[in-house]
C-alpha cells in the first residue's frame, strides 16, 4: 500500500505563502487534519485486513490436526512479518542516507557539513538543537504533530505518539550536505506545513511501536525524543 | 545587516547583504532575482519559528534563505 498523502480538497485553505512545489503535484488535495486522520484509518483497516486471516489460519489449523501445527507456525509468521515489512519501509526514510553522488567523487566535502551543520544549528530552537546535536535529526512542532526530520524523509508522530506516518521527501538538484538537506524541509515545512505533507509521499502510518524497533539507534533516540514532545502535547 | 544567502554543496553561500537604509539593495535585489531564476526558491525564515515562502526580497527580513525545490519520492 502506497499513496501520496490523500484527502478531500480543502477550499477553506489558503494558498497565500503555498509552497511552490505543490504544482508539480496539483492533482492531489491538499491535506488537513482530517485527511491525515483518514489516511490512519485506511492503513489500520489494511494491517488488520492482512493479519486476520493469517491469524484464523494459524488459530484453525490446528482444529483440524496437529500434524498441520507447522504451517499454523508458518501462518503466525507472515502475520508477524507483512506489516514489519511495510513498518521497515516506513522507518526507511530517515534510514542513513546512500552518500549520494561519492561514487562519482561529488559527494560534498567534510566543511561543507560542518558549515552546513552550523546553519542548521541557528534555524532550529533550543530544544531541538540539543538532539540535533546528539542524533543529526530536526524535531520540529507542528500543526500536524510532532516531525522528525532527516536528510531524504520525515517522520510525524501524532495521536499523543502512539502513532506515527513516514513521508518520504527529499531536495532536489546538486548533491547537498546533509545538514543542508534536512535545512530544506525544515524551511519548507516551516513556510506551508500542509503544503509540505501533500509533497510529501507517505510510505507508512501505523502503530509507534512498529517503526521504532526499524530504527538505528540515533533515529531512535530522536524518534524517542519527538514521541515525548508528541505525549506532552 | 540582512543577508541573502543559498544552500548549495558548500554548505551556503552568501549572495548578498544590505541595510534597510538601501545600501545593498540594489544589489541584493539582482541577486536574489537571478537566483529564482536559476530555479532556487526563496524562504524568509522568521524569529518566531516560523518561515514565510517569498518571491520579492523582503527589505526588512535579517535572513533569506535560497534552496532548492523538494520532492517527493
Amino acid at each position: 500500500m502506497s499513496d501520496g498523502a490523500t484527502a478531500q480538497p480543502e477550499t477553506a485553505l489558503s494558498l497565500e505563502g503555498a509552497l511552490p512545489e505543490l504544482a508539480a503535484v496539483a492533482w492531489r488535495p491538499r491535506v488537513d487534519e482530517a485527511a491525515l486522520e483518514r489516511i490512519d484509518r485506511r492503513w489500520t483497516r489494511w494491517t488488520v485486513g492482512q493479519e486476520v486471516p493469517f491469524l484464523l489460519i494459524a488459530g484453525g489449523l490446528p482444529w483440524l490436526s496437529p500434524v498441520l501445527g507447522i504451517l499454523s507456525a508458518a501462518a503466525l509468521g507472515f502475520a508477524w512479518f507483512i506489516p514489519h515489512l511495510y513498518a521497515n519501509r516506513g522507518a526507511g526514510v530517515v534510514a542513513p542516507p546512500r552518500p549520494w553522488g561519492a561514487a562519482r567523487g561529488e559527494a560534498p566535502a567534510a566543511d561543507a557539513e560542518e558549515r552546513a551543520l552550523g546553519l542548521l544549528g541557528d534555524l532550529v530552537g533550543h530544544e531541538a538543537r540539543a538532539t540535533l546535536a546528539e542524533t543529526g535529526f530536526v524535531l520540529e512542532r507542528g500543526r500536524f504533530g510532532v516531525w522528525l526530520l532527516g536528510p531524504a524523509g520525515a517522520l510525524l508522530v501524532r495521536g499523543g505518539g502512539r502513532r506515527v506516518q513516514c513521508y518520504c521527501v527529499h531536495a532536489t538538484g546538486e548533491p547537498l550536505p546533509r545538514a543542508d538537506r534536512i535545512a530544506h524541509l525544515l524551511l519548507a515545512l516551516r513556510a506551508d506545513e500542509s503544503g509540505f505533507a501533500t509533497v510529501s509521499n507517505l510510505s507508512f502510518s501505523g502503530a509507534r511501536w512498529r517503526v521504532r524497533r526499524c530504527l538505528d539507534p540515533r533515529a531512535r533516540s530522536a524518534f524517542d525524543a519527538a514521541t515525548a514532545i508528541a505525549a506532552r502535547s | 545587516m540582512s543577508r541573502l544567502i543559498r544552500l548549495d554543496r558548500t554548505g551556503h553561500t552568501e549572495i548578498a547583504e544590505w541595510n534597510v537604509d538601501g545600501a545593498g539593495v540594489e544589489h541584493a535585489r539582482a541577486a536574489f532575482a537571478a537566483e529564482l531564476d536559476h530555479g532556487y526558491f526563496a524562504v524568509a525564515p522568521g524569529p518566531d519559528g516560523g518561515a514565510e515562502q517569498v518571491h520579492e526580497l523582503p527589505l526588512d527580513a535579517e535572513l533569506v534563505v535560497l534552496r532548492r525545490p523538494i520532492a517527493g519520492g
